[in-house]
């Protein structure tokens, strides 16, 4: 549903530009061609990675990791999966959610999902390639700390 | 160029990895291109509409209302705004990129960039009612009331670094 309005957006948008002004519209479309050129091979690089990555990590060895260890090495283990696969959403919540149930770590937990939105290490190289490795760097390094203090504070509220 | 061979290398790196796979552990080879497929069909159906609207962002919106919404003068209102758009973001991470690009190019701050960056990444609605679902609304409401301030806290420090000088440089154009 998403992904139809973004599509009807984008289409409507262009219609309007196109009327309104041909030469714009189409530079307008250059300037997308250019992004695209940019970041296509990187992106799909980053997406045959990604099905390798979930090949080696399935949702079971990836519970297993996180809902095993206990303590803070147990957190910072299950914050550094996180940080490397890469799952949608509607895979990514059940699995943490069935994990909780299940009696694992609250901390754990949160380290988990927070990471696997905020730290992406496989998307690193194209972020680096549109912002400079420093940024790519320190976005991520950054989060990832936070990722833990959330997690250590969601434990201790949560338990 | 150096680029281009860097990523070509990395293409017949997986490339290798995957025949390899193919003949000693068909099932997981098959199970590789599937999930590929997957993510790409992902891709493919949100990345062109967003480019558009980027290509269509750079020629109609001048430079100025964004260097007012998101400049480096533009304060919590900027903050605000960078968190608006960020959650009305939809899609990976990777989709985000190009916009940030645009939006420096406008004159969007770094610190509010990042903040876009940040939001877009974590805090969206479907996710958040996904989470509620799965998690509960304790786990979820408080995750969320931790992790925006501390994408704010992020985006502070990520600025300061990126802009600290080398301290030679300092000295030389001083």
């Amino acid at each position: 549903m998403f992904v139809w309005l973004i599509w009807a957006a984008a289409a409507l948008a262009l219609a309007l530009s196109f009327f309104k002004n041909r030469v714009k519209t189409v530079s307008s479309l250059r300037v997308s061609l250019k992004f695209l050129r940019s970041m296509a091979l990187p992106t799909f690089l980053i997406i045959w990675t990604i099905g390798f990555l979930l090949a080696l990590l399935p949702p079971e060895v990836i519970s297993r990791t996180i809902g095993g260890e206990a303590g803070f090495m147990g957190v910072v283990l299950a914050a550094v999966v996180g940080s490397i696969v890469l799952i949608q959403a509607f895979i990514a919540f059940p699995l943490a959610g069935s994990l909780l149930r299940e009696g694992a770590n609250i901390s754990a937990i949160a380290a988990f999902v927070t990471t696997l939105v905020m730290v992406g290490i496989v998307t690193s190289p194209l972020e680096a390639k549109c912002f400079g490795k420093k940024f790519a760097f320190w976005r991520n390094f950054l989060s990832f700390l936070f990722a833990l203090i959330i997690a250590l504070i969601m434990g201790a509220v949560l338990r | 160029m150096k680029k281009a061979s860097k990523a070509l290398f990395f293409l017949i790196g997986l490339l290798a990895a995957h025949l390899f796979l193919a003949f000693f552990h068909p099932a997981e080879a098959v199970e590789i291109l599937l999930t590929t497929k997957t993510y790409l069909l992902e891709m493919l159906s949100i990345l062109p509409p967003i480019l558009i609207l980027v290509g269509l962002f750079e020629l109609w919106v001048p430079k100025s209302v964004i260097t007012r919404l998101l400049g480096a003068a533009s304060g919590w209102k900027g903050v605000a705004v960078a968190v608006l758009t960020g959650t009305a973001g939809m899609g990976p991470l990777y989709v985000a990129f190009p916009i940030g690009v645009s939006l420096l190019d406008k004159g969007a701050s770094l610190f509010n960039v990042a903040i876009f960056l940040c939001v877009w990444a974590s805090i969206k609605i479907p996710m958040i009612l996904f989470e509620v679902k799965f998690l509960g609304a304790g786990f979820a409401g408080l995750r969320l009331a931790l992790t925006l301030p501390s994408i704010v806290i992020i985006s502070y420090f990520l600025n300061a670094v990126m802009k600290r000088r080398n301290p030679y440089e300092k000295t030389e154009t001083s």
